[in-house]
């Protein structure tokens, strides 16, 4: 929005009627943040069980989260998993995004329903199953089986992402790029890509924190090796490993939600 | 030198082939299992197809109730969610001004903070020695501590509500950011007071967007199994805690099979009759 229709709406005051919706906004960021701030203040206590009051402070959690080895192990699966959704969702996403911004064909409509698809099926349904057609064709659930589930659920994100960015990119830049002969793969490389970069950034980090975070497929799609969450999941019932999960997981959230705002600046930034 | 239309080839069959043996083939695979008469090996040589699993399913009382209870619960976070978040929204769009990119980054926050640890939390403020019972008691509000928070139905919609807002709140926020000024514009100039522009430009501009995020919390929540198994209880589980358990506790794959569909149909005739309703396409988020 430009200045000017700002003032302009000043002036005849669209928007304003007499509730006082910033102080229900403080409201709502005291609701949201309140739960997440009492869980940060409570992984510094010495209560080894979800109670208050809290007796004393200790920074001892943290220290024990590195020598812990299984976690440190979940949390580096965690890592390559992401990574490996991320990167495969990004890539099918940024493809599908030209095929359907930039071409006219047959199956046209077909491929961008079925990119779309997996945000209306329960990541329930989903999970049992990929966790069943594995089972049928005896592949051993792994890291890998996890990632291909998670590249799934995160391939709508990357394609909005990217379809959004498209569609605002003017085709006339890859005609002049062609015009001049450079091929179609030469064009998508050399104009079409480094104009997306950005957008491809974004993409992927959000990818990245889909299949970070996501914990109801990962339970039913792990082998040995465990994800951070599904890890997570399995030690909340024990009382004994509890201060020290919350501490990894308050650890990782603080990257999750630095990647985030990363995302989110990038795409700010490129439009 | 490959041309342009033989690119296509490259760009459109890599996702189509992934999302066809990772999304597509898995979900017949499901139905196809779910036909198998016994609950023994998937062995596709006898009896099948057979209903046997579905006459199980529907002779159950608990499943089939157990289906209605997390609908109906999945009913309440997802309104209420977006309902919450609707103020979200309109104030980043409306109000918060040059603000707005540190009010939007401020919801980003617990958006991006770990699901499992947010539930966590609200185990943490429910619990009957948790943080709401003891100021309470500290405050003598109460002498005994009120264990009925934690492990319950509430408790579950409760902490689902929480997750979801800030998730709910981004996409009625590019719907709202999509309405053209100069209607309101329009509005005023022809005489309309702020409740009348809301009620009649506003509200009806961003259903469609409202409408879509309430979709995109309830077809998750329906099927949603982690938060109940961590502050459900008893009383609070739901429709995924009965597939999950029969996955990884009974072993009972075929049922699960046909109660994970079940659950699919009945999601997809809501979305379809939510299709028929308001074109979801518009509201790409």
């Amino acid at each position: 929005m430009t200045a000017a229709a700002g003032a302009r709406r000043n002036a005849i005051g669209v928007g304003r009627t007499r509730v006082p919706l910033g102080p229900v906004y403080v409201l709502m960021l005291v609701f949201l943040y309140l739960p997440i701030a009492v869980l940060f203040v409570f992984s510094f206590s010495t209560n080894t069980t979800l109670s208050f009051p809290i007796k004393g402070f200790t920074t001892d959690w943290y220290g024990s989260v590195f020598k812990n080895a299984q976690l440190l192990a979940a949390a580096r699966n965690s890592l390559v998993v992401g990574s490996l959704a991320a990167t495969v969702a990004t890539g099918l996403g940024l493809a599908t995004s030209i095929a359907v911004v930039r071409f006219r064909f047959a199956g046209r409509g077909l491929l961008l329903a079925l990119a779309g698809a997996p945000l209306v099926v329960p990541f329930v349904m989903m999970a049992v199953a990929l966790f069943l057609i594995f089972s049928l064709l005896d592949v051993p659930r792994s890291l890998l089986t996890i990632a291909a589930g998670h590249s799934v659920i995160a391939l709508p994100y990357a394609a909005l992402i990217l379809l959004s960015r498209l569609i605002g990119l003017d085709p006339a830049l890859e005609d002049a790029a062609m015009d001049l002969g450079a091929s179609y793969p030469t064009t998508l490389r050399r104009v079409v890509l480094p104009l997306l970069g950005p957008s491809l950034l974004s993409a992927w980090l959000t990818c990245f924190i889909v299949s970070f975070d996501e914990v109801a497929m990962a339970v039913f799609l792990a082998g040995r090796d465990q994800t951070f969450p599904v890890f997570l999941y399995g030690q909340l019932r024990f009382a004994q490993t509890l201060p020290v999960m919350i501490a990894m997981a308050v650890l990782l959230m603080v990257g999750t939600v630095t990647l985030t705002l990363v995302a989110y600046v990038i795409r700010a930034r490129s439009g | 030198m490959l041309g342009r239309r033989g690119s296509l080839w490259f760009l459109a069959v890599p996702p189509f082939l992934w999302l066809l043996a990772l999304f597509i083939l898995p979900l017949i695979v499901v139905g196809a299992i779910s036909l198998l008469p016994g609950t023994g090996r998937i062995d596709f040589s006898h009896g099948w197809p057979s209903l046997n699993q579905y006459q199980q399913v529907f002779a159950t009382d608990i499943y089939i109730r157990r289906l209605g209870i997390s609908a109906v619960m999945a009913f309440v976070v997802a309104a209420s969610a977006t309902i919450l978040a609707y103020p979200i929204a309109y104030f980043l769009t409306f109000r918060a001004r040059q603000r707005a990119t540190v009010y939007l980054i401020l919801l980003l926050v617990p958006f991006a903070s770990s699901y499992l640890l947010r539930v966590m939390a609200w185990k943490l403020l429910l619990g009957s020695h948790g943080a709401i019972n003891w100021v309470l008691t500290s405050l003598g509000l109460v002498t005994e501590p009120a264990g009925l928070l934690v492990y319950s139905q509430a408790a579950v919609v409760i902490t689902l509500i929480y997750v979801w807002i800030p998730f709910a709140a981004l996409p009625i926020y590019a719907a709202l950011q999509r309405i053209d000024r100069s209607h309101l514009e329009a509005a005023a100039d022809l005489g309309a007071g702020p409740w009348t522009r809301f009620a009649r430009i506003t509200v009806p501009m961003s259903l469609p967007g409202a409408l879509a995020t309430f979709f995109m919390v309830f077809i998750p929540t329906v099927g949603e199994y982690v938060t109940p198994s961590l502050v459900g209880g008893t009383d609070g589980f739901m429709y995924g805690n009965i597939i999950q358990d029969l996955f990884t506790r009974a072993g009972n794959w075929t049922l699960g099979a046909a109660l994970a569909v079940v659950m699919l149909l009945a999601v997809l005739v809501l979305v379809l009759v939510a299709l028929r309703l308001v074109d979801l396409r518009r509201v790409a988020v």
